[in-house]
């Protein structure tokens, strides 16, 4: 792969941003590269990754507050031009109070912070962060989030679908998605979702935690790779 | 003189209020049985030193609307009251 550089924000309260870098080091010709919130300097990377964790402290609502951090003007910049944004848990917390996808998360339906495996399934597999993924496998990635319960009015759900913009749901190990399935409450299981212009892409389970077999599962490893090839044009 | 914005933010209806449940499961459990519904709610009060009332309101409104509330799932009620 040829040699690109991926920025990955860290808010004050971010937790999953060494996990990410670790992640994105792993491979050949690409460099993590640590954005500090207060920065308006993207430096020249050609994607971003919001990683997880609790952006100051998870004040008000998940994301909100980071939501107006100096970065973050710059990378609604960045996506407004098309360039790649990857939103991770309360990374995709910080894209929807950013509008830059649709939507709201709330509180668990079972009220508990849930930090377990799961089972999703790539529903759609023509984005540039699932390319390398078929059409309806099911991958093993965990979550670990206390407001992961995906609501958007019924006309935009209605519009996600129309679109294909719903990326990800909660299935079984079977690849079934049933209520049982849903992990958190969300709106038809929904566990990502992409923007219409397919550059925006935010989900609630890590992949970077399910990037190597000594994880305990390398499924996640295909999303970065995906996107990784997008970018450096392979 | 200042005006004092007391703004409410709850959930909207067509959520579900997980708080408010656990807090409604609770009160029947101590044995309120008229309790019908509990819901859980954030109180915010935010100093705003302008003269004009017309002017602080529109400054409430605009910062509930832009940070204080997420309007796709809470609502928001704001209440203005002059400092003395």
């Amino acid at each position: 792969m040829a040699d690109v550089t991926v920025g990955v924000v860290v808010f004050p309260g971010s937790n999953c941003d060494h996990d990410t870098e670790h992640a994105v080091a792993s491979f050949d010709g690409v460099r993590p590269l640590m954005l500090w919130h207060n920065e308006h300097d993207l430096q020249g990377v050609k994607a971003i990754i919001l990683p997880g964790g609790f952006s100051y402290g998870d004040y008000l609502r998940a994301g909100s507050i980071a939501r107006f951090s100096p970065i973050m003007q710059e990378v609604i910049e960045f996506a407004r031009k098309g360039f790649p944004v990857l939103g991770i848990c309360n990374g995709f917390q910080v894209l929807l109070e950013s509008k830059l996808l649709e939507g709201a998360l709330s509180r668990n339906r079972d009220k508990k912070f849930l930090c377990t495996q799961t089972t999703i399934k790539a529903v759609n597999c023509s984005t540039i962060f699932t390319s390398l993924y078929s059409e309806g496998q099911v991958l093993r990635i965990p979550i670990a989030h206390g407001e992961g319960n995906y609501f958007a009015p019924a006309e935009v759900i209605e519009s996600l679908e129309e679109h294909e913009q719903i990326v990800f749901r909660y299935c079984d190990a079977e690849g079934n998605v049933s209520d049982g399935s849903n992990p958190n409450g969300s709106v038809k299981n929904i566990a990502g979702i992409i923007n219409r212009q397919g550059n925006v892409l935010g989900l609630m389970p890590h992949p970077e935690r399910a990037s190597e077999k000594l994880l305990g599962s390398d499924d996640g490893r295909s999303l970065l790779e995906s996107l990784f090839h997008h970018i450096a044009g392979v | 003189m200042p005006y004092t914005a007391k703004i409410k933010v709850t959930l909207r209806q067509s959520i579900l209020d997980v708080q408010g449940k656990a807090v409604e499961h609770a009160l029947k459990n101590l044995g309120y049985q008229s309790v019908e519904s509990a819901r859980i709610g954030k109180y915010i009060e935010v100093t705003i030193n302008e003269q004009d009332p017309v002017q602080a309101e529109r400054i409430g409104n605009e910062i509930c609307q832009k940070l204080l509330s997420n309007p796709v799932m809470e609502n928001y009620s704001l209440e203005l009251e002059k400092v003395n």
